[in-house]
């Protein structure tokens, strides 16, 4: 893990990912690189001098200096309604990172890996299938990403690339309304539907769960019960309910 | 030379003389742990004091209960920006486990279930700074903010004041626990923002 001092970077690129979320491209001179998971700290400041500071995993990883954040818009938030609606190419803010050195993956491993995102939680796993999928060969990798609708998925149609070119094997699951033609079950993760989505005890996956903090707590306690060793399952928890 | 964010700031937060440098303030408890929740049971829990001689003090839960009692109110503060005024605890304060201890060790290496650790120096432990909390807000400690006992050290980020504890193990010298080997500071002082290494 790397920190460093506060960057100074750019945004250079903006796009719209769903209604309420967008992904970000910033270029940070200097940026040191970062393994697939790893998020970093985004400091603000108005023309006052205030400043706040939000955490923001990586959706892009390796040593490219243009870093890949995406938002999620918390209506009542102080920090992610600028970067999901204000902010514009050329825009500066600082960046401190690569953080944490816990919740990643580094290609090179044979046991199969689990992801399971929850919303915004899609994107550090999003940097290791991105990563399993340069890396061509090893690990193979199951995701089950629960979104609300089809239409809250970020890197929709990214995923949808990697679940046809194999690698990446991908599970949806909605919990408010499934898009047209889905003739699966609609509502909030139970059970048996994570336990169908991925691998089995015997297989001992390295799990990998990231999202609002209830999805979290949900999903792990559900893999405990279903009988996955708790020192396999790491978990990186967004905050709020 | 700080870099400005065109536009920024218009939904910034009222600033509050409790809050350290980088903080902001939530009304929620949020939860941030490395991997799943254990469940304890308080029949099968134990804390247990290692000193460095190896000699261990140990305590079961009954016995645990039966010491004084302390009620604690304090402002917590999560290395992950948030901070939560005015929370109110009750445990029994380090300086009572010490009582029963013989030991000059000036460092401690605190151990959870689940198996999660974290250093804290003595001085940061003694003199009514750091209890073994059980309770918060009146009622038992929830698993997921770490029942059925932390560790509280409000002074320090909060990701010192380790869930589910189990014990202390007290050394001459000084080494990290599990998110300090993972980048964060050997010592957490939230007023001068000692988050990473
Ligand atoms: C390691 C880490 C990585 C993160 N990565 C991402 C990421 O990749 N993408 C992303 O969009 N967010 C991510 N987050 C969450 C992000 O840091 C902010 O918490 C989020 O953008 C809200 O900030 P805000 O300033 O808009 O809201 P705040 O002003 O901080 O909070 C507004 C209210 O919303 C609540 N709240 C805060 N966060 C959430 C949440 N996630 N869901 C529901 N309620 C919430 C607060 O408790 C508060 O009551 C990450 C958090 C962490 C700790």
């Amino acid at each position: 893990m790397i920190v460093g001092d506060w960057r100074a970077a750019r945004v250079v690129d903006v796009s719209d990912a769903t209604a309420t979320a967008r992904v970000l491209r910033v270029t940070v001179p200097g940026w040191p690189g970062s393994d697939p998971g790893q998020h970093v700290d985004i400091r603000l400041t108005a023309e006052d001098g205030y400043q706040a500071v939000r955490s923001y995993s990586l959706g892009s990883y390796g040593a490219d200096d243009t870093i890949e954040l995406a938002v999620d818009e918390i209506p009542e938030g102080e920090v992610s309604p600028y970067l999901v609606r204000d902010v514009r190419p050329g825009d500066e803010l600082e960046v401190k990172g690569p953080l944490g050195g816990y919740f990643v993956w580094r290609a090179g491993g044979v046991d199969p890996v689990q992801l399971i995102a929850g919303g915004s939680g899609i994107v550090p796993l999003m940097a290791m299938a991105r990563a399993r999928t340069d890396a061509a060969t090893g690990a193979p990798f199951r995701l089950l990403y629960s979104v609300r609708t089809g239409g809250d998925a970020i890197y929709r149609d990214e995923l949808g690339m990697l679940s046809e070119s194999g690698g990446v094997a991908v599970t949806w699951a909605y919990t408010r309304a499934a898009p047209p033609g889905w003739d699966g079950r609609v509502g909030r993760l139970d059970r048996a539907g994570i336990e169908a989505a991925i691998w089995s005890t015997d297989r001992m996956p390295a799990v990998y769960v990231c999202g609002p903090t209830g999805f979290v707590e949900h999903v792990a306690d559900t893999l405990v019960e279903l009988g996955h060793d708790a020192r396999r399952i790491k978990t990186e928890r967004f905050g709020g309910a | 030379m700080a870099v400005f964010s065109r536009g920024f700031g218009a939904r910034r937060r009222e600033s509050d003389p409790r809050l350290p440098p980088g903080q902001y303030i939530t009304e929620d408890f949020p939860v941030l742990s490395a991997g799943p929740t254990p469940r304890i049971d308080t029949a099968e829990w134990s804390f247990d004091i290692r000193s460095e001689s190896g000699a261990v003090t140990s305590w079961s839960w009954d016995q645990f209960m039966a010491l004084p009692i302390e009620d604690v109110a304090t402002d917590i503060h999560c290395v992950t920006r948030w901070s939560k005024l005015g929370t109110s605890w009750r445990g029994v304060s380090i300086d009572t486990l010490l009582e029963h201890v013989d030991s000059d060790a000036d460092y401690s290496m605190v151990h959870s279930y689940g198996g999660y650790t974290t250093n804290v120096p003595m001085e940061d432990l003694r003199d009514g700074r750091a209890w073994v909390a059980f309770e918060f807000d009146g009622e038992p400690l929830d698993p997921e903010h770490g029942g059925p006992a932390r560790l509280l050290v409000p002074h320090l980020y909060f990701w010192k004041s380790a869930k589910w504890v189990r014990g202390l193990t007290l050394m001459g010298d000084d080494a990290p626990g599990f998110w300090e080997q993972n980048g964060y500071n050997m010592h957490g002082d939230p007023w001068t923002e000692e988050r990473y290494w």
